[in-house]
């Protein structure tokens, strides 16, 4: 990826204090505008937006395009409701309306048959935008001994069409140095939620969202060096455990929750682990630095990754995920949150449910919208639940 | 020679029989506790599954049936009970609620599975087909029969793309019948499997016949009443004899119907398409609102992706069986998802071809993957043809959110416009 300055200058942000560089992330990641895809843009670059909830995001950065992860945004609808019926998330609305808009400048445009509707959005954006616009097809049949043929296969397709784009070649040493800057990445987001399982007083989940969603609309470069520079200071805080209980947040993999909504979350539960944009954390290890770059992609989102309500894999019930993950984070509970209309995940909510009645391990079901602004009534249930396990 | 009276609506009078057969074969299958596998009509892979005499169980059928029968709302409520929210498709909550009760259908009762097989073909079906997983704990192949990943289309044979995806369906086809073999303890009998391929390739034929002679004036069926219950045949009895015969008696007395031109409604006014999934809950009212004032359906998406490709009428190579199923099933199921993912160009192409005079619209709260983008398909179309078209958004299973009285109001709107646009026609022609 070629060196082009954004309006976000990541050196002078990690200069700040702590808690004031953590504010300076918050403005970016809440501005409407996507100023950092636009001084991208206005330089030169160009940007490949995907859709929830994974993209081997190295295939665009080896083409030296700026992957930006299309995650709806907290808008009010102007055009986009017109190209679409009354039963729908909010994400796939706002998600068309920074884009007709023009907010969200893309040069190409990927989704994925994650959801019924999602599937649909290449043909929205083929009617409406000038650039091009497909579905990635990753496999559901992940334990078929033909899926990672299949699946390096169409990775070599796109990233086919991206070059296209791009209006240049790649080769296999760029998608390597590529895989190896994501690895960093990757590493740095583990190094962070490991913060938050160990010592959640350190970084409460509205912040570690903000440090974890900047990635969808950074150079991943860029978000590396930020990691590198804030990361060390979370750990030395000088901050205290508080008398709350820690729990783990489910629900977040596409639409976002606003960040409101963490707050009052963080208010009164540490959040030691959750599932909030999990496509950019999809992949849990290093991806293979040798060898075939497409092929190691493959085989790391066949077997070496997290699980979502958007995936089958019979090697990975999603339940039994869930009780894994809250585990492994030492959470007390769950809160098992569904965007409204997200079909995925409300019926996961079922089978989430069952299970931890089967544990005997508390839970606590909400739905939300990203464009919600009234948190009140949720505060008093959360709070009301919280005080249930505290004082049982 | 055949007397009218006894060809001219042999096709609904036969697909019924055969239906409630079904059923009861089904019903006498969960009584002698047989297994079955539960399967999806968009890749059903009836082919294979029928090689093995297993019974094919198809829920989004079973689950129809209960609101045609208006009995939905008792199967939602109690799968809302168990868990799920209104907000997810009815057709889950009825089945749930179906397994819950044992089997329980408004036709008998239905076999337990003992195979869950779903495609990527709807997202649904991965997550409904979760559910008898863990509720029966019983194996689940997920098939993945890659679609069009643009709105021009799909690879065509012979190209490096196409071969990837057809080479990966051939692999999973093969891991199918392995998983087959294990649950039945039989063998695969490859001249069994190429008889069933042959059935199949008849009703193709046949169904893809079917639907061109519709194109002709008057419309020899409706597509939204009749065309449903010769989509239940297709699905039901795919790969079986009784089907091939049944289908290829519908082209005889389609060809009878149009030879004589003899419609399906005696004043046929306006021809429309349907586009999107039935309106269950109040079926037979639903088709009254169009039919009463001349409106008839020549064509529907649903009798497109429904019927899982077969209006193709692709025809598998016998000489090479499993090879040209993988090539035939996705062809065919990428061709269903176009009907609902990429669709403008083909309804435009539709309108010419069966001299449309208006589009129906039904978008549908439990099905998003047929209803998200009809919105824009509205706009995109009208863009390209000068067409009344109709928007009424309720639902395939929940009476909740279908009310009669608001889709009466805007059915004679637009039969108004129709009407007006009609006369400016006419006036238009005289004037020139």
């Amino acid at each position: 990826m070629s060196a082009v300055a954004t309006d976000f200058d990541v050196a002078a942000v990690a200069a700040l204090p702590l808690d004031a560089a953590l504010g300076a992330c918050r403005d970016l990641l809440e501005d409407p505008e996507f100023p950092t895809v636009h001084a991208w843009k206005a330089s030169g670059g160009k940007v490949l937006g995907h859709f929830q909830v994974y993209f081997p995001e190295e295939l665009a950065h080896a083409a030296g395009m700026l992957p930006v992860k299309v995650r709806g945004a907290p808008v009010e609808m102007r055009q986009a409701d017109s190209h679409f019926g009354s039963y729908l998330c909010s994400i796939l609305r706002s998600s068309l309306e920074v884009s007709l808009d023009g907010r969200l400048p893309l040069d190409m445009f990927v989704t994925h048959p994650i959801c019924d509707a999602a599937r649909n959005l290449a043909g929205v954006w083929a009617r409406n935008l000038p650039y091009p616009s497909q579905i990635l097809y990753l496999p559901q049949n992940v334990n078929s001994s033909g899926s990672a043929a299949y699946l390096r296969d169409e990775y070599a397709r796109i990233l086919g069409d991206i070059e296209a784009v791009a209006g240049r070649a790649v080769t296999e040493g760029d998608l390597r140095r590529s895989v190896a800057v994501f690895n960093e990445n990757r590493r740095l987001l583990r190094d962070m939620y490991a913060i938050k399982r160990e010592t959640p007083w350190l970084l409460p989940v509205d912040q570690a969202y903000v440090l974890v969603a900047l990635g969808a609309i950074l150079r991943r470069e860029d978000h590396n060096a930020l990691l590198r520079a804030l990361v060390p200071q979370i750990r030395n805080r000088a901050a205290r455990p508080q008398d709350k209980i820690r729990i783990m947040l489910e629900g977040g993999f596409c639409e976002q929750p606003p960040l409101d909504l963490l707050a009052v979350i963080g208010q009164s539960c540490y959040v030691v682990d959750d599932d909030l944009l999990i496509g950019l954390r999809f992949l849990v290890r290093d991806v293979d630095e040798q060898g075939d770059p497409l092929a190691a992609l493959a085989d790391a989102y066949l077997n070496g990754s997290s699980y979502s309500p958007v995936q089958h894999d019979t090697r990975k019930p999603k339940e039994r995920m869930l009780l894994e993950r809250l585990r492994g984070a030492g959470a007390q509970a769950a809160i098992l949150a569904a965007a409204k209309m997200c079909e995925p995940g409300l019926d996961e909510q079922v089978a989430y449910t069952k299970a931890l009645d089967e544990e005997h391990i508390p839970y606590f079901v909400t739905e939300f919208e990203e464009k919600m602004s009234g948190f009140d009534q949720m505060q008093l249930q959360l709070e009301t639940f919280v005080e249930s396990i505290l004082f049982d | 020679m055949i007397a009218e009276q006894e060809i001219v609506g042999r096709g609904a009078v036969e697909g019924a029989r055969l239906m409630r057969d079904w059923f009861a074969r089904l019903d006498a299958a969960a009584e002698r506790k047989e297994p079955a596998a539960y399967v999806f009509v968009m890749g059903s892979l009836a082919e294979i599954l029928r090689a093995f005499d297993m019974h094919l169980v198809f829920p989004e059928i079973n689950s129809l049936q209960t609101a045609v029968r208006h009995v939905a709302h008792e199967y939602l409520g109690m799968a809302e009970d168990y868990g799920y929210s209104p907000d997810v498709c009815g057709y889950v909550k009825a089945d749930v609620a179906m397994q819950l009760q044992g089997g329980k259908h408004s036709m008998g009762r239905l076999p337990k599975p003992a195979l869950a097989l779903a495609t990527n073909a709807c997202n649904t079906y991965v997550k409904w087909a979760e559910f008898w997983e863990r509720y029966y704990k019983i194996p689940m192949v997920t098939l993945d029969i890659p679609g069009s990943r643009t709105a021009a289309g799909g690879a065509a044979p012979g190209t490096d793309a196409f071969e990837s995806d057809r080479r990966y369906l051939e692999i999973q086809l093969r891991e199918l019948i392995t998983e087959c073999e294990r649950i039945t303890g039989t063998r695969l009998d490859m001249d069994r499997l190429r008889e069933v391929l042959d059935y199949t390739n008849r009703m193709a034929a046949a169904w893809k016949r079917v639907l061109e002679l519709n194109r002709g004036r008057p419309a020899l069926f409706n597509a939204l009443v009749d065309g449903t219950v010769y989509l239940g045949v297709l699905n039901a009895l795919r790969g079986t004899r009784e089907g091939a015969e049944y289908f290829e008696r519908l082209v005889e007395e389609m060809e009878y119907k149009a030879a004589h031109r003899l419609g399906t409604i005696q004043d046929e006014k306006y021809r429309l398409l349907f586009v999107g999934v039935p309106c269950y809950p109040i079926f037979r009212r639903f088709h009254e609102m169009f039919a009463d004032q001349g409106g008839v359906f020549v064509a529907s998406s649903y009798l497109w992706f429904a019927a899982g490709g077969l209006d193709l009428g692709f025809q598998y190579d016998l000489t090479r069986p499993i090879e040209s199923l993988a090539e035939g099933v996705l062809v065919g199921v990428r061709h269903a998802g176009d009907a609902m993912l990429f669709h403008d160009q083909s309804l435009i192409e539709q309108v010419d071809q069966f001299g449309a005079d208006g589009i129906v619209y039904h978008p549908v709260k439990s099905c998003r993957t047929v209803s998200t983008s009809l919105a824009g398909s509205r706009k995109a179309v009208m863009k390209a043809r000068d067409i009344q078209c109709l928007f009424i958004e309720s639902d395939m299973m929940d009476r909740r959110v279908v009310s009669e009285a608001q889709l009466k109001n805007r059915i004679d709107a637009f039969f108004e416009g129709l009407g007006s646009q009609r006369l400016r026609t006419i006036a238009a022609t005289v004037t020139a």
